[in-house]
């Protein structure tokens, strides 16, 4: 086994453990924990891949930005007693799991006969292709366009966020 | 070597760990980290066929992804506050007022 490969196997096996923890869990502030070690190790994954840029952006967004806003969330609300919070095993439950292992199959099943397995090495193109220069070339080019309309997205979220979080709703 | 095929496996895992917690969680919260997991599984696959196809697009995609997944996170979180605030819960169960 290279050195590339421990790597790759390394980081897909905690990621794995990291979210099957995170729904396992009874209190939201371990979930969430859990769910920081699941994007640090996928941000290692991204670099596996070459994709530098990304790999630092997901880092800085989601384990920096969204998860101290859900971590912010979880004392603000301050769920103290779990009593509210009983999550029985109902049928629910077990149509849940039996069906979102019926959708894994199902994936499975699709990538057994997709014949990536002979799928090349890495693209040698996707050595200069993650880095800052060559994602911000295109991304002011090619996707300008969307890349505007995010600040309009962002600025709808802004203000629908403070507008919700703001006061009462029934005021 | 890795192949493309193993980078699709774990995304897959992750996407059906993610919807597997969405019907079965019943705390809002990590039913939004559940959500979260999903978009992250699908920004895998997009990553890994962006590298292995030379094709930046996809990194592109996953850059919009990551855009509208902060959105998400802010205003989903600001909904559960002011959730929490009227009904005292984030146990979706009890959410229910929105019921025909």
């Amino acid at each position: 086994m290279t050195f590339e490969q421990g790597v790759f196997y390394f980081l897909a096996a905690v990621t794995v453990v990291s979210a099957v923890m995170m729904l396992l869990q009874r209190n939201p502030v371990n979930s969430a924990l859990y769910l920081i070690l699941n994007f640090f190790c996928l941000g290692g994954l991204y670099l596996t891949l070459n994709a530098q840029f990304i790999a630092i952006v997901h880092i800085i967004v989601y384990a920096g930005a969204i998860m101290v806003l859900f971590l912010f969330v979880i004392m603000l609300l301050n769920l103290g007693d779990d009593k509210r919070l009983i999550e029985h095993l109902g049928l629910r439950m077990y149509l849940g799991i039996a069906f979102s292992v019926a959708l894994l199959a199902e994936l499975l099943y699709i990538l057994g006969f997709s014949g990536l397995e002979s799928a090349g090495p890495l693209s040698p193109a996707s050595v200069e292709m993650g880095t800052v220069e060559y994602l911000g070339k295109i991304l002011f080019t090619k996707f300008l366009f969307p890349f505007e309309m995010t600040s309009f997205l962002l600025l709808a979220a802004i203000v629908g966020a403070v507008l919700l979080a703001k006061k009462k709703l029934t005021e | 070597m890795i192949p493309l095929n193993h980078y699709l496996l774990l995304s897959a895992f992750l996407f059906s760990c993610g919807v597997l917690g969405v019907a079965v969680r019943r705390n809002a919260i990590v039913v939004f980290m559940s959500i979260e997991l999903m978009l992250n599984a699908v920004n895998l696959t997009l990553i890994a066929f962006s590298s292995f196809l030379g094709d930046a697009t996809g990194q592109m995609l996953v850059f919009f992804v990551m855009v509208v997944a902060a959105a998400e996170a802010a205003v989903g979180l600001a909904i559960i506050i002011a959730l929490f605030r009227n009904k005292q819960t984030v146990n979706v169960d009890e959410l229910n007022i929105l019921k025909w």
